[in-house]
């Protein structure tokens, strides 16, 4: 081993096993130092920055408008969703308000990009469990989202998606029949999924009560999202802060109670439901508009937001993913600060893992959904 | 009440300024009593939630904002000399904290001087500072007395400068030339 | 002389079938896994992909033999030839067709007819083991030698319900020899169902198919290979042919407990209702024999597969729990309802 973590003292007959940066299991470039006593792990050590390309020093040094692709390489899996909560922050900075149509616009999008991160993660955490199939049901159909995307805006991952002050563009004419032929198949992936999971009686062993968490330590160790509401912590930004159109739309937060794998297993596969009842409920409202509405805010060519700081989070597929931007009057943002929810989800890791087996390392990470690109930004 | 009101109350002197920018609520405290600040505005006010913890680096923005004022004074033409006010510490770090039960969001921000750049570790309050107290350490070095494990977090342990100042060039200076690889021999 | 020479015959026979076998179950699973998972798997080499297992023949015999640094050269070596010998000898005592008659001689379709053939497969089984944990240990990696020891201990443990499950069944025909065990089986039960194995031991067929599945390491209890959490298992610093023994024998290894499976539980190559011996002539009848028997093999075969993309892994500890804590009190169980049944009716 090349390095030895300065954590772990080398005593005794433990093994120390470096997981990591490249294995299987370790999605991106994680790695993780544990310390094993056989297959118990007695302490882990997850070192992460194999993925630090500095995006936000990046962003001090270009435009407005330009760090809107830096944003798509943060969660790779929800490019979407990152565009967006850049530009609500920057749109806040300036006060712009932006046309409804091109929220409803956004929300569509962005539940279809829950819905892909959803697929991803569950479909992963199978796979790291061994179960290989629903995997490819649950990819067929986010293949078909990713086809959507693709055709709405050039790109299938980095989407580059919307504008400061709006979108870039009107939905396509046949968007309508596109979701209705992809709702169908989305549903029965899911249901499928659901049948050879969730009452299969090895998933549950490998699940239930693996690297559970207590609400209180969720909420201390800065939990979000998913993996907060498993532990039975009602807390969705879609509620709670309502942007964009999200207040008039009629959703369910589920909840967990015990903050296991399973847990949180089961609450996306709930929001995966919800998140196809918003886009429903989303498109029938954008149907309603005028085929002119507005889709931009007038905006100025060069974005020059008066000096300020300010901070707008939104319920990212993760948790909250939130921007702080601070502006010194000049057309580049003066700092740039990204608050991804994997990061502080993963500094808890050791703790939730130590006294577990490998197998369940594993399973965990899977679980929390760790993307290395907005981990190490 | 309104937040503000309440922030000041809860406060009293230590809360040195009040910022607000479209609803976002900053507060300005003294760098010596965060723990304290904190600690009272968890069990008081209920912000029971550290959203996020960072630093920002003020050196360009303050020498901007005194070139500008001296230009001013300059075109004024009025002859003050040695009236040079210090400039502000130059790092600040922020504490977005959160109160779940009230839905509120309050921006505590403290400075801190680059010759003495020592904060007290929030760690005990709350476990999510974790790694963004080590992120701040390693992109500005700004070091958080009391933190369980303060070493470098995204960039390796023998990296010599720190990146988010703004006087680190945005290219880097070649420091991954420098790498020492350690190998294992059988 | 003349029998040596049916016997080698027999020998060649057996071992070309089973390497076959082998080599098609590659691109069975392959193309199953495609089938279950809704995707097309390898199509490209021949009609329907049937040469991928050659094109990867190939691939695996002309790559490079890399041999880690740091590994033990001998133990690296031994580990994959101590894998694959049982696995193909194993099959020895196992017949794979009732007889043949070619010019008034008989000709038994097994290679051995051994009197304590039971006891020969378990022994062989246990072999195994030893192959994977030198190969783990030689490899003098972390994650291979957890795979190897994680096999060892799963091995051993899960041979204890498969023998005791055997044995149960080997109380009921009160024989040690495999043909015997085949023969016993003809005509039919309480005169309603076949005379078959799994309907006088279905416990013991429920506890064999369980054990078998972690003998053969394949999903649910693929630990020692499991790709997530330890790269490969022992594995995992193999490559070229000598990785290529290691998936041949798990392969051939696979074909053995299914044809163990039909011999004990299914009848070997009797047919329900049917005697084919009655309206079949002696070479006609030897090679029906083979093809029923073949067929019943290649239908637990595919349950490998499907079994493998259907579920989950298991967890090491659950693992060691279901061996010792569920399958052995059952597997002790059935002996002991078995040994009551056979001296109440005796």
């Amino acid at each position: 081993m090349a390095q030895q973590c300065p954590n772990i003292p080398e005593v005794g007959d433990f093994v120390t096993i470096n997981i990591g940066p490249s294995h299987p299991a370790m999605h991106g470039t994680l790695r993780v130092i544990a310390q094993t006593d056989g297959e118990t792990i007695l302490k882990a050590d997850p070192e992460i920055g194999y993925l630090h390309r500095g995006v936000e020093k990046l962003g001090e040094n270009l435009t407005y408008h330009q760090f809107i692709p830096l944003t798509d390489r943060l969660n790779y899996c929800s490019a979407i969703t990152n565009n967006v909560s850049y530009e609500m922050a920057v749109e806040k900075l300036m006060g712009l308000e932006v046309p409804e149509k091109a929220q409803l616009i956004r929300m569509i999008m962005m539940e279809l990009t829950r819905i892909s991160d959803h697929i991803v993660c569950i479909g992963i955490l199978g796979v790291d469990l061994g179960a290989f199939t629903p995997y490819f049901y649950l990819f067929i159909q986010r293949e078909e989202i990713y086809e959507i995307f693709e055709w709405f805006n050039g790109s299938r991952l980095t989407t580059t998606f919307g504008r400061i002050g709006g979108v870039e563009a009107d939905l396509p004419e046949d968007f309508e029949q596109r979701w209705e032929e992809l709702k169908p198949n989305l549903r029965k992936a899911i249901d499928e999924t659901d049948r050879l999971f969730t009452h299969n009686r090895i998933w549950m062993d490998r699940t239930i009560g693996t690297t559970a968490i207590s609400p209180e330590d969720a909420l201390n160790w800065g939990f979000t999202g998913p993996c907060l509401r498993a532990a039975g912590v009602k807390r969705d930004l879609r509620k709670d802060e309502p942007y964009g159109m999200y207040d008039k739309v009629n959703f369910e937060v589920p909840t967990g109670k015990h903050g296991d794998v399973f847990d949180r297993y089961i609450v996306r596969m709930i929001e995966m439901e919800e998140s196809i009842k918003i886009i429903d409920q989303a498109f029938q409202m954008y149907k309603e508009m005028a085929p002119d509405a507005p889709l931009r805010a007038k905006v100025p060519k060069i974005i020059k937001p008066p000096e300020g700081e300010v901070y707008h989070a939104i319920e990212s597929p993760n948790g909250e993913l939130g921007f702080f931007v601070k502006s010194d009057g000049s057309d580049k943002p003066y700092r740039i600060k990204i608050r991804p929810p994997c990061y502080m989800i993963y500094q808890a890791f050791p703790e939730l893992v130590q006294g577990e087996m490998i197998a369940d390392l594993i399973a965990c990470l899977s679980s929390l959904n760790i993307i290395a690109g907005e981990l190490d930004r | 009440m309104s937040l503000k009101d309440r922030v000041e109350r809860c406060l009293g002197d230590y809360a040195t300024a009040f910022v607000e920018c479209r609803g976002d609520l900053c507060v300005e405290v003294p760098v010596e009593d965060v723990l304290k600040v904190i600690a009272s505005l968890k069990d008081e006010l209920g912000f029971d939630f550290l959203s996020d913890l960072f630093g920002v680096d003020n050196s360009v923005l303050f020498e901007k904002k005194a070139k500008a004022a001296k230009k001013k004074k300059k075109a004024e033409d009025e002859a003050l000399p040695g009236d040079d006010v210090p400039p502000p510490p130059r790092f600040e770090v922020n504490y977005l904290l959160l109160s779940l039960e009230r839905n509120e969001r309050l921006q505590v921000k403290i400075r801190v001087p680059e010759d003495k750049p020592e904060v007290d570790s929030v760690t005990g309050i709350w476990k999510a500072a974790t790694w963004p107290e080590r992120e701040v350490y390693d992109m500005y070095g700004i070091k958080f007395k009391g933190h369980p494990d303060l070493r470098r977090l995204l960039m390796w342990d023998e990296f010599p400068a720190y990146p988010l100042r703004k006087d680190y060039p945005l290219e880097g200076q070649g420091e991954e030339r420098h790498l020492s690889y350690t190998t294992t021999e059988s | 002389m003349e029998d040596w020479g049916i016997a080698i015959i027999k020998v060649v026979f057996i071992w070309v079938w089973t390497l076959l076998c082998a080599t098609v179950m590659t691109w069975v699973e392959r193309r199953g896994a495609g089938m279950i998972q809704d995707r097309l798997g390898p199509n490209r080499a021949g009609p329907f992909g049937l040469f991928q297992p050659l094109a990867d023949g190939i691939k695996l015999f002309t790559k490079e033999d890399i041999v880690p640094a740091n590994a033990r050269k001998i133990l690296f070596s031994l580990g994959p030839i101590l894998f694959a010998i049982p696995a193909f000898s194993a099959y020895a005592v196992i017949p794979f067709g009732d007889k043949i008659v070619v010019g008034g001689k008989e000709i038994l379709l097994q290679v051995a007819d051994v009197n304590v053939g039971f006891l020969y497969v378990v022994a062989i089984g246990s072999m195994a083991v030893y192959g994977i944990v030198v190969g783990g240990w030689g490899s003098n990696n972390k994650y291979s030698i957890l795979g190897g020891l994680r096999s060892t201990a799963q091995m051993i443990s899960y041979e204890v319900p498969w023998g005791l499950a055997l044995l149960a069944a080997v109380l009921v025909y009160g024989t040690f020899s495999l043909r015997q065990i085949a023969l016993a089986q003809q005509g039919t039960f309480l005169g309603f169902l076949p005379n078959w194995g799994i309907f006088k031991q279905p416990l013991g067929f429920i506890l064999f198919i369980v054990a078998a599945y972690a003998e053969a390491n394949r999903v649910p209890f693929d630990l020692p290979e499991a790709e997530s959490e330890i790269v490969a298992g022992y594995h995992t610093e193999y490559g070229s042919m000598r990785l290529g023994l290691y998936l041949f024998g798990e392969y051939v290894n696979l074909y053995t407990l299914s044809a163990l499976m039909v011999t004990f539980y299914f009848g070997a190559w009797h047919l329900p209702y049917l005697d084919m011996s009655k309206f079949l002539g002696p070479i006609s009848y030897g090679i029906a024999s083979f093809i029923v028997f073949f067929l019943k093999v290649a239908f637990f075969l595919w349950l490998f597969v499907w079994v493998r993309w259907t579920v989950p892994r298991f967890r090491y500890d659950q693992l060691m729990n279901l061996g010792w804590k569920s399958l052995i009190p059952l597997a002790l169980l059935n002996l002991f309802i078995t040994a009551l049944c056979i001296q109440i009716t005796a």
